[in-house]
């Protein structure tokens, strides 16, 4: 299918999922996400796929452990306060070696919060979706068109790394609706997974998915075998678009919705004379730390937002070693940031550079 | 006047046509048909005309983008917002407005913004005693750029899903085929056909096709109401 369809995100979510092979989806219901699932139990069952309302989030992203152990492709969704109660089990499945895709349609929060888009949950997702030592891929679509492109490749590097994944989105980004373009499934790559326990059938020793060792050098061995292929992801996997960078004093770095609001501040500041650009972080784990350090040649200062109190701010600074004065601008709990709020910060940030 | 305006280009040669709407008018479709826009922008051209009109939101599933977040906006032209008691709060609770049940006794116009799919039509159910006995059109809003009704057969299941779920019957069919930003000239002209077939297979009079108000003249044929786009993204209003 090349023509242009009209989807709302969380839809393209799940239609693209469905694309990429997911055959497995296990979820809980939660505002506002919720046509992820609305969409898989319509759909998955039509192309021999599963589709099971979990009794809980728990419940949700253990039945994620058996199937991806199992060898197949599969998904479970949230929003905020959701991805919480999932953090146990997405532990489990990094410290198993299992690829999964998990989707966060963020709200406000902390605690219930509400059910407005937010970016607070970037330190949970970047640093901290689970106990113990490890990370997981984050992908940070900004358009329903990279809901669709970025969920495929995470369902394949999760498979090729054997780290689970996450796509990273916000309750705007879920809700609206814009054109895409899907994919054919015939271009989806898929890995051979001779760890999968699918019955050996007498022709293999079996196998165990296991993230309990109770001999500690051996578990100590396996997570800096684990931080190997961490270091091999961090080389070759970050992802960002570069807005008019090529000249630019005030280098602004936004992801997700905030990049869209980003984008119209930096049209109006341009047009107004003053040499805004943006790095627009399309991965956050790894996050873009090359793109953010070529635009620190030309920038003058940066300027990270995001819907939240700032937390992407801290990965800004250390991508530059603070060589230039980062700023922050951003709305929590549930509040968008708008345009004209944000050229104002470019035009004090410019006032101050002159 | 309780009409608006439908243009009609026959090769270049343009004339209007009025389109008289019911005391009542309920507006149905698919999720993400574009129910909102047209909802608000049928009852701004009646509040225009002199009309009190009253636009009852009853879109207890979406959480964004429903008609009452633009509540203050509509007021200011004199159009009186009904909205779920939880609309504008970040209250995550499905409850309709007791203000409903005055829609029935006011003398006003009253356009109502149904939720999409069968779920959201579910709510509309409670008032289907109260609607059947009045003089109401129930008019299912069709998008062949949505995925799931992109074929007139599956637009015309869904909204016998939607006629079961209500308890309601359908009394036509309006084309709002678009693909947002990027609708053109061809964008709606290459959906007539779907439009036409969904309208026969429900056996259904096709009211009329709704087109951006830029491209509308540019449109042959058929009957075009213009529209403007109000639901919009926060980077796309203006500062």
């Amino acid at each position: 299918m090349s023509e242009k369809v009209l989807m709302k995100g969380n839809e393209a979510l799940a239609e693209a999922a469905i694309i990429a092979g997911c055959r497995f989806f296990f979820g809980y219901p939660i505002t506002p996400q919720t046509e992820v699932a609305a969409y898989m139990s319509k759909m998955l069952p039509k192309v021999g796929g599963t589709f099971l309302q979990a009794e809980s989030e728990i419940s949700a992203i253990n039945m994620i452990y058996g199937a991806s152990s199992a060898g197949f492709r599969c998904m479970t969704s949230s929003s905020s306060p959701g991805i919480s109660l999932k953090s146990e089990g997405i532990s489990y499945l990094a410290g198993s070696d299992l690829p999964a895709v998990i989707c966060n349609v963020q709200r406000g929060s902390p605690g219930l919060g509400g059910i407005q888009p937010s970016q607070a949950d970037y330190w949970q997702a970047t640093r901290s979706a689970g106990h113990g030592d490890f990370h997981i891929m984050v992908f940070a679509p900004s358009t329903v068109q990279e809901m669709v492109d970025l969920i495929i490749r995470a369902f394949d590097r999760s498979d090729k790394y054997r780290v689970p994944a996450m796509m990273f989105a916000d309750g705007m980004l879920g809700q609206m609706m814009e054109p895409v373009v899907l994919p054919e499934g015939k271009d989806i790559k898929t890995y051979d997974k001779p760890w999968a326990t699918n019955g050996h059938k007498n022709k293999r020793p079996h196998n165990v998915t296991n993230s309990l060792y109770l001999d500690p050098y051996l578990l100590e061995k396996t997570i800096r075998e684990r931080f190997a292929r961490y270091d091999i992801i961090k080389e070759k996997e970050q992802l960002a678009e570069d807005y008019m960078t090529e000249d630019a004093d005030i280098v602004v770095v936004a992801y997700g919705a905030s990049s869209r609001v980003c984008r119209s501040a930096i049209v109006a500041a341009r047009a107004e004379g003053i040499k805004a650009g943006m790095v627009r972080p399309m991965t956050l784990w790894p996050f873009p730390e090359r793109a953010v350090r070529k635009a620190a040649e030309t920038a003058k200062a940066f300027l990270s937002v995001e819907m939240s109190m700032g937390q992407m701010v801290d990965d800004v600074k250390l991508a530059i070693d603070c060589r230039r004065p980062v700023y922050f601008y951003g709305r929590t709990g549930g509040v968008v940031p708008t345009p004209g709020e944000v050229l104002e910060q470019i035009k004090a940030i410019n006032g101050g550079l002159k | 006047m309780n009409v608006i305006k439908l243009l009609i280009n026959i090769n270049g040669r343009y004339s209007q046509t009025d389109f008289a709407f019911k005391r009542y008018t309920l507006i149905c479709g698919h999720y993400g048909c574009g129910k909102t826009n047209l909802s608000m922008n049928i009852a701004l051209d009646l509040a225009g005309r002199g009309e009190g009109v009253t636009l009852a939101d009853m879109d207890i599933v979406n959480p964004y983008f429903r008609s009452s977040d633009y509540a203050g906006f509509l007021a200011s032209r004199g159009i009186r917002v009904i909205a779920p008691g939880s609309a504008g709060t970040t209250l995550d609770v499905p409850a309709l407005s007791a203000e409903i049940a005055s829609t029935f006794e006011t003398g006003s116009y009253v356009i109502i913004d149904v939720g999409g799919d069968d779920a959201g039509a579910t709510a509309l159910g409670r008032f289907a005693p109260n609607i059947s006995e009045i003089d109401y059109d129930m008019l299912y809003v069709v998008n062949k750029y949505r995925p799931l009704t992109s074929v007139s057969g599956e637009a015309a299941v869904l909204l016998r899903e939607i006629e079961a779920a209500s308890r309601l019957r359908a009394t036509g069919v309006i084309n709002n085929s678009h693909l947002m930003g990027l609708t053109t000239v061809e964008t709606v002209a290459s959906t007539f056909k779907y439009a036409e077939e969904t309208a026969l297979r429900l056996n259904l009079p096709l009211r009329f096709h709704t087109a951006p108000r830029e491209i509308a003249a540019a449109l042959k044929g058929e009957k075009i109401y213009p529209i403007d786009i109000y639901v919009k993204t926060p980077w796309q209003q203006e500062r």
